[in-house]
């Protein structure tokens, strides 16, 4: 039975041509838009971690800490959260010794050190979390735990407001994926109930000619699910095509927008997740309305 | 044995079909015959479980039709050959494939249904028309061919519902002819139709419907009315 299902399935495919490719091509539209919002995402995280990765927090330590204490500290701190993404261990000679790098063509810098005198640094920690707001968690475990006794300060308070900012920009670009996916959904939902509902209505009289001749709902119902799986996946081959295409001539344009981000790598890196989503959108969605729709006409 | 007992059927308050009672022996050819609007096809529709009576019992060899489950339904139909007066055919299906999905339904293999259709096809004179569509077709040749699907089964009841209706009297007589054929055969052949010379020529059992109710049955009957 299935091996029949599937050839009336394929002769019905290749018979019906004119109405296949129309419904083939309205398929191609919402693959593309969730192939879109995808890569749309990828690019809004690979901005979002670049701006994050240029956030962390620093904890001063007193003089007279010690490094092994220091060491304690910071194996403290990661264990504190899973979000603790890095601790960087600053000591008191390495801290002068980035600043003399930094600064050395600086005469301003540098005479300025030598008034001072010694070493004026302090021996430090360096902080990155995964999410802005674990930031707020680690200062204040550093000011008011067990530790504070050797922490001269914590910048966080001056850092504060742009952790904040990054975290509303980062929250509302992700709602706003959200949405945007939520809207997208529906309307790929109606695209193709619609898009196939058109080659199905045309077939309404057939189907109660089956029924008419005995053949059960699933004789009946299995090649207009094949079918609606065929137009789906002819619609991610194109799809599949036209965005891999797109990922390739666009990624020097986006490199520009977006440096480090080259598109076409993306691409190729989540091919996986991008088939699995035109292949979701085509094929599962393609089949799933056949198989609604046909559903109404053998009830009626 | 197909056993009408008291069945009506009513559209809203309408009634189309008013408590009729009649049986159909094994291998008879019966028309019923009425006007349009007398209840003709709505008693077809009954007897193929695609309505329901508002009242009543249609028996088919024992089975209750309105109290059969939908797989029980199918079953059912596959006994069953149908002719319409517009044909109904799978227009995407060549006229071989046509003949073929009734075997194919039930699951047949494909040599046997090779077999049988090109000899239902040979019966009906389609033989040379077997790769044409049915759009490629002429009425006289669509109608032949919803009998070939009706016969390939080789069911033990054939329902022709108006099947003259849109043919010419050659054609007319053509479909005539292979019922009786197939009546002759062993079928039971119900005949609904309006056409009072074809009935008239058969001279066969005629129930007669007037206002939904049975009006006449005659043995061997004419269109009165």
């Amino acid at each position: 039975m299935i091996k029949r299902i599937l050839k009336f399935a394929w002769v019905d495919f290749t018979r019906n041509k004119a109405s296949n490719m129309a419904a083939v091509f309205i398929l191609v539209i919402p693959i593309l838009l969730a192939t879109s919002l995808f890569i749309f995402k990828g690019v809004s995280t690979s901005i979002i971690d670049k701006v994050q990765e240029k956030i962390d927090i620093t904890a001063y330590f007193k003089e007279g800490a010690q490094e092994e204490d220091i060491l304690i500290i910071k194996g403290e701190l990661l264990k504190l959260s899973s979000e603790v993404k890095d601790v960087q261990y600053v000591s008191k000679i390495q801290a002068l010794e980035d600043f003399v790098k930094k600064h050395r063509d600086d005469p301003d810098f540098m005479n300025a050190l030598e008034e001072v005198g010694g070493n004026p640094f302090l021996a430090s920690l360096n902080i990155k979390t995964e999410e802005p707001l674990q930031y707020e968690k680690v200062a204040s475990f550093l000011i008011s735990g067990p530790y504070s006794d050797f922490i001269e300060k914590v910048d966080y308070t001056q850092k504060k407001d742009t952790i904040e900012r990054i975290y509303n920009i980062t929250s509302s670009v992700n709602r706003f994926g959200l949405v945007v996916g939520a809207v997208l959904f529906l309307i790929a939902i109606l695209v193709v109930l619609n898009t196939v509902k058109l080659a199905i209505d045309s077939s309404a009289d057939e189907i109660k000619t089956m029924k008419m001749v005995g053949a059960s709902n699933w004789f009946i119902r299995g090649p207009f699910i094949v079918q609606g799986a065929l137009c789906g996946l002819s619609a991610l081959i194109i799809s599949l095509i036209i965005s891999g295409f797109c990922a390739f001539f666009c990624a020097a344009k986006v490199m520009v927008l977006v440096p480090g981000f080259n598109l076409f790598s993306f691409f190729i890196s989540n091919m996986g997740t991008i088939l699995l989503l035109q292949f979701g959108f085509g094929v599962v969605l393609g089949a799933a309305a056949s198989y609604i729709l046909v559903r109404s006409y053998l009830r009626a | 044995m197909i056993k009408f007992k008291n069945v009506s059927r009513a559209y809203s308050s309408t009634p189309v079909l008013d408590d009729i009672s009649f049986e159909i022996q094994d291998g008879e050819f019966v028309s019923i015959v009425g006007r349009s609007g007398a209840g003709k096809s709505t008693l077809v529709k009954l007897l193929l479980g695609i309505e329901t009576p508002s009242s009543g019992e249609i028996i088919i060899d024992g089975c209750n039709v309105s109290q059969l489950k939908p797989i029980e339904l199918s079953q059912l139909r596959q006994k069953i050959g149908v002719v319409y007066q517009d044909y109904r055919l799978l227009q995407n299906k060549t006229v071989y494939e046509n003949v073929a999905y009734v075997m194919q339904v039930q699951g047949k293999n494909e040599e046997r249904i090779k077999e049988e259709a090109e000899k239902v096809l040979e019966i009906t004179g389609l033989s040379d028309k077997a790769d044409n569509f049915p759009d490629q077709l002429s009425g006289g040749e669509q109608q032949r061919l919803a009998v070939a699907r009706a016969i390939i089964n080789q069911p033990d009841v054939v329902i022709a519902d108006e099947p003259t209706g849109n043919l010419d009297p050659y054609n007319t007589y053509e479909v005539i002819s292979l019922l009786v054929k197939i009546n002759t055969l062993g079928k039971t052949v119900i005949l609904a139709s309006h056409d009072k010379e074809v009935i008239n020529k058969l001279k066969k059992r005629v129930i007669t419907l007037d206002g939904g109710k049975v009006i006449r049955d005659d043995k061997i009957g004419q269109f009165i009315l």
